[in-house]
């Protein structure tokens, strides 16, 4: 009799950490992995900062290096699946072959959300999601000397910085009336704009593209208000869209994401779904949601790993994401939703240091914290603690943060 | 070329081949040592592979810098030998290095 099989989709962090926790939770089974790109799973925050540099290769930034799989018995396969056999328990390969498994996890990830404008297929237009993707940038930066990154999200800011360092000409162009609006209060929206002009980009918030001109490689973009600016390299990073297509076509429920329960498990018991394409039900939120971030797609596998080996282990952890820009590290603990107040410790007006605390009903939910490592660790512990530190204490530079874990706490007004 | 082991919080000991040049992280991680996360894959950003190191080894390895405290410093199990894994770089100088790992990464 053959070893039960574990089947994992995609190749990216939450595969990789499959492959850990199911390892370590007892798993004895196969594990195969089977992976659109050549590689084995990589760091994909790393891709718009030291892998654009050229200054790390592929190869520096594996999660876990192949002796690893070696040593777990994992088998990693470069095909793409091109279906789902759910009476089966199969999946199809694009190579003609077919798999069975008796778990299938599917790791989809995300695509780069496209503009639909006038020459967005022009040559010298480029996405920013896989190591691909970077190759091709790289390739052109020996010659580039203006870029305009469109979107004014984490992934087009960094860009922006990665570019400016190399000494590029940057316009960042962002639909919206201030830079990450999706995702952090206007103070801090307002640093980050303050910041990326002193830097020397020229951004340009409240701004509509209505194309790209140039016959064969991109020479202008294009403005709604008819203003063109010129560029020889454009990044557009106006966000993801799940990939769900595989589950769709298989007959599972998908709403914003691949619907998974807490244990990540799918509407099929048999079929689980983490990381990027899963929209989860969260037990600490106690609500559904999606999230792409690196910490979310480690917890799913954790969960997933957990209902697998019959250890159940809810996806529960705080949320947490981070973003380097310049010399700016930028921490962010929790999800803001919901907050009704704001406090700063720290003035982001001035300097690049501070951190800004989302506050809902007095108990601290969300932090963004730029240069402020331990902020970021004590929101982390006193969000997980449910505390609602006092306001005064917690805006005071000159108080320190351990004392406000140690008191006990009190219960919100 | 000489090991390095991690001390899980129950006693559990791990030795590892040691690795010129990687982080010590990178070699936890790499050889599945349960108790070091490593989720920022080695940038300082998370936290999550607070190590102490053995008081015999604290002269070697040197202590933390100001970057690893502000992480670490936060963690109810921070001590004077607290560190950072993906800060502390392998080399033949720590063979026979022993690092104990806390109960709970942050």
């Amino acid at each position: 009799m053959g070893r039960d099989r574990v089947i994992v989709v995609g190749a990216g962090h939450a595969s990789a950490q499959l492959c850990v926790s199911l390892r370590q939770g007892g798993w004895e089974g196969e594990i195969v992995l089977l992976g659109d790109e050549p590689s084995l799973p990589y760091q994909r925050p790393p891709l718009s900062k030291t892998f654009l540099h050229g200054t790390t290769t592929l190869t520096d930034l594996l999660i876990r290096g192949p002796e690893f799989y070696e040593k777990e018995d994992v088998t990693f396969r470069h095909a793409r699946v091109t279906g789902i056999d759910r009476k089966a328990g199969t999946v199809a390969l694009d190579d003609g072959d077919a798999l069975s498994y008796d778990r299938l996890v599917l790791c989809t990830g995300a695509r780069p959300r496209s503009l639909a404008v006038p020459g967005a297929e022009l040559a010298g237009v480029h996405a920013l999601r896989d190591a691909a993707d970077i190759e091709a940038i790289r390739g052109t930066l020996r010659t580039a000397r203006r870029a305009v990154i469109v979107g004014a999200g984490y992934i087009g800011l960094e860009a922006a910085a990665s570019l400016r360092k190399l000494g590029i000409e940057v316009a960042v162009l962002e639909v919206a009336d201030r830079v990450l609006q999706r995702v952090t209060a206007p103070e801090v929206s307002a640093f980050y704009d303050r910041v990326h002009r002193e830097e020397g980009v020229d951004l340009r918030t409240g701004v509509g593209v209505a194309g790209f001109e140039g016959d064969r490689h991109v020479r202008a973009v294009r403005l709604t208000d008819g203003t063109e600016i010129p560029a020889d390299l454009v990044v557009v990073g106006v966000g993801v869209l799940p990939n769900v297509e595989l589950a769709r076509d298989a007959g599972l429920a998908v709403e914003n994401g691949i619907l998974v329960d807490e244990h990540g498990r799918t509407d099929d018991p048999a079929i689980f779904a983490a990381g990027d394409c899963a929209n989860h039900y969260d037990v600490r939120y106690a609500t559904r949601m999606r999230l792409e971030c690196v910490a979310n797609a480690l917890e799913h596998a954790k969960a997933i790993a957990g209902a697998i080996c019959g250890k159940e282990n809810p996806i529960s952890a705080l949320p947490w994401f981070w973003s380097d820009q310049y010399d700016l590290k930028l921490q962010i603990a929790g999800l803001s939703t919901g907050h009704d107040e704001v406090l700063l410790r720290g003035n982001p007006a001035d300097g690049r240091s501070f951190a800004c605390f989302y506050l809902a009903d007095g108990r601290l939910i969300a932090a963004d914290c730029v240069n402020r490592p331990k902020e970021f660790m004590f929101s982390k512990r006193a969000i997980t603690q449910e505390l609602a530190p006092d306001r005064e204490l917690l805006a005071d530079p000159d108080t320190p943060l351990i004392s406000l874990l140690q008191t006990p706490a009190r219960s919100a007004p | 070329m000489g090991t390095i082991t991690f001390v899980e919080h129950d006693g559990t000991p791990h030795q590892v081949e040691l690795e010129d040049g990687s982080s010590l992280m990178e070699l936890a991680t790499n050889h599945g040592v349960p108790g070091i996360d490593g989720d920022c894959g080695g940038e300082a950003s998370c936290g999550t592979c607070h190590v102490i190191v053995d008081d015999a080894w604290i002269t070697t390895t040197g202590t933390r810098t100001d970057l690893e405290s502000q992480m670490v410093e936060m963690s109810p199990e921070c001590g004077p030998n607290s560190r950072l894994a993906c800060q502390l770089r392998a080399s033949p100088a720590l063979d026979g290095l022993t690092v104990h790992l806390p109960e709970f990464q942050m």
